[in-house]
């Protein structure tokens, strides 16, 4: 257990080097950075003092090495647009994202586990084929399109919610539906093959012929076992949806990290992209790392392979 | 015995298209994508107007349902007053073209990596491993944004930067179902016979992988095309005037609070379009791999 969480823990840190580096190297992919946060019609000189200023006229590879001591020392820069540390942007806008995410694994857990029961105890009949149908039909919505009509919906027709924003609660009830809709399916199939499979066990059986309820047997007994891999994609869910928040964010207008990087891109922040991009991908290693941690723990014949 | 010898036995193919009409994800699938190619593919004779033709005499005139609406434009018109359903009729030919090089480009990525991990295992394998663990650790969203950012939006910087983004799964499927292959009698057959490696590769195992590559394919198709329209949407995937659903959205999101239309009409057709393409995906598997058939 101990060689094999080593091994997973090297290949998540090398996983985690390769991408910064491919997020820093996203900078220089157009030629020039200088040019970039100049714009159009610069001077040569002007260049030449952003690429001081900046560092960009040391070599690559140095840059990189001091963008990294920086990173581990928790300091990623400071951002270009606003001219103070990214750390203190990421700091001010994280909150707002995480409570997105919170809210919307709620959300994703609230829809799939009951649906996902109904559907193992009621199989191939109408419910299943509706909560299935629900996935199908979830995966093909667009997310800022659902999202705009949502707000169509409940907020210009009914007027019960606000058009957008994060001030208040009520702010985050639709993106935290919309986010949370498109967690569900993964979740809800994964929950109802483990409900089923609990269902045709033998100690459901024993419960049963021991004369308990129908509902005892679903909530004491079944729910239990099926709901535990659900909970560790719970957990590599909750990555995608900080992924997914940057276009949930930018359409209700939510200040959270991924309108930050929405902004950031359209100025040109690289500090702050970079940042954003690394971050992500190090919420998904570390996520993905302890869901096979996990794995391993519960099954060991994981373990070998 | 004799009569069990002389009952019909249907052929593979007779069999294959009998699965094929028995599943109705799949003919529903079928229908939809049929019905956008012929839209994508007749757009200039189908479209009643010049989806580019700007007339600001008028703009945001209703559709046909409303009452004030005429048969002169079926969908209304957007606040350019170019006629919507044109726009929706082009918006077709991007979506289709854009998931379907975006796949292609992404299936050439993956299906290689995959074919030589599988294949050779190993240090091979474990190093195409890491390779897919790398890019399904990058934010695929955010990734797309900057370099569409970086590079200025166009329909062929977006199929390029979609193409080398989505081979992740198609490196996944072809590696595990190759590494079932390597070991079969056919491969050591061929390798005994003398084939060269890429001979095994491409002539041997390629035409095994049929099934789950096109499986993958469609459902990389209808990714593509989601990812596309949220990136117009945002601003940085195909740049307008180009009739893209998700730019039609976007420019459609200010008249939100008086003309609800011009979002829910494109947006239902990525919607209904990417549902078709996905029934197609499911259905092949259940119809093409063995695993897949209850």
């Amino acid at each position: 257990m101990l060689r094999f969480t080593l091994r997973r823990l090297l290949i998540a840190a090398l996983v985690a080097l390769v991408v910064s580096a491919m997020s820093f190297g996203l900078m220089f992919l157009s030629g020039d950075p200088a040019f970039a946060i100049a714009g159009e019609g610069a001077t040569e000189a002007d260049l030449e003092v952003i690429r001081r200023h900046f560092g960009f006229d040391r070599p690559i590879p140095v840059q990189y090495a001091a963008w990294v001591t920086g990173v581990f020392a928790g300091d990623f820069g400071d951002s270009y647009y606003f001219s103070k540390p990214v750390v203190s942007l990421l700091a001010e806008r994280f909150p707002a994202t995480l409570k997105l995410g919170g809210l919307a694994i709620l959300v994703a857990l609230a829809l799939s586990i009951p649906l996902a029961m109904l559907a193992a105890v009621r199989q191939n009949q109408l419910p299943d084929r509706l909560a299935l149908g629900l996935g199908t039909i979830g995966q093909a919505t667009p997310s800022f399109w659902l999202g705009l009509m949502l707000i169509w919906l409940f907020a210009v027709k009914l007027r019960w919610l606000p058009v957008s924003g994060s001030q208040t609660w009520a702010h985050f009830v639709l993106p935290a539906i919309v986010l949370g809709y498109y967690a569900a399916p993964s979740m809800l199939r994964l929950c109802r093959a483990g409900m089923i499979e609990a269902l045709q066990s033998d100690y459901v059986r024993t419960a049963r012929a021991k004369g308990m309820l129908p509902r005892q047997v679903l909530f004491g007994h079944a729910i239990r076992n099926a709901i535990l891999p659900v909970v560790s994609v719970a957990a590599v869910e909750f990555g995608f949806i900080l992924g997914g928040s940057v276009v949930v964010e930018s359409v209700f207008g939510i200040r959270g990290i991924g309108l930050l990087a929405w902004e950031s891109i359209s100025r040109n922040d690289f500090p702050t992209i970079q940042a954003i991009i690394l971050i992500y991908a190090m919420i998904y290693v570390w996520l993905t790392f302890l869901a096979d941690v996990i794995n391993a723990w519960l099954d060991p014949r994981i373990r070998v392979s | 015995m004799t009569q069990a010898a002389s009952l019909p036995h249907p052929s593979p193919r007779k069999l294959l298209l009998m699965r094929v009409r028995g599943h109705r994800g799949l003919l529903i699938g079928g229908v939809i994508v049929l019905f956008a190619l012929i839209l994508a593919l007749a757009a200039p004779w189908i479209a009643p107007h010049d989806p580019y033709a700007q007339d600001l005499s008028r703009r945001l005139l209703p559709p046909v349902w409303d009452p004030r609406g005429s048969f002169e434009h079926l969908f209304g018109t957007d606040a350019l007053g170019r006629d919507y359903l044109s726009r929706m009729i082009y918006g077709a030919r991007v979506s289709l073209l854009i998931g379907v090089c975006a796949a292609v480009g992404s299936g050439l990525i993956g299906t290689t990596l995959g074919l030589i991990a599988g294949y050779y295992g190993g240090r091979v394998d474990a190093f195409v491993t890491f390779f897919v663990s790398v890019r399904l650790a990058m934010p695929v969203v955010l990734v797309a944004l900057a370099v569409v950012s970086l590079f200025g939006g166009s329909l062929w910087i977006v199929v390029s930067v979609l193409g080398l983004l989505l081979w992740d799964r198609f490196a996944v499927v072809v590696r595990s179902a190759t590494m079932q292959l390597r070991g079969q009698e056919f491969v050591i057959a061929a390798r005994a016979m003398g084939a060269s490696t890429p001979r095994i590769l491409l002539v041997e195992l390629l035409p095994n992988l049929v099934g789950p590559l096109v499986v993958v394919a469609s459902l990389e198709v209808a990714h593509a095309i989601l990812l596309e329209s949220a990136l117009s949407f945002l601003g940085l995937g195909v740049q307008p005037p180009t009739p893209s659903w998700g730019l039609m959205v976007s420019e459609g999101k200010g008249m939100v609070f008086f003309d609800a239309r011009l979002i829910a009409l494109p947006g239902a057709a990525i919607a209904i379009l990417v549902l078709g393409i996905n029934l197609i995906g499911d259905g092949l598997r259940d119809v093409l791999t063995p695993e897949g058939r209850s």
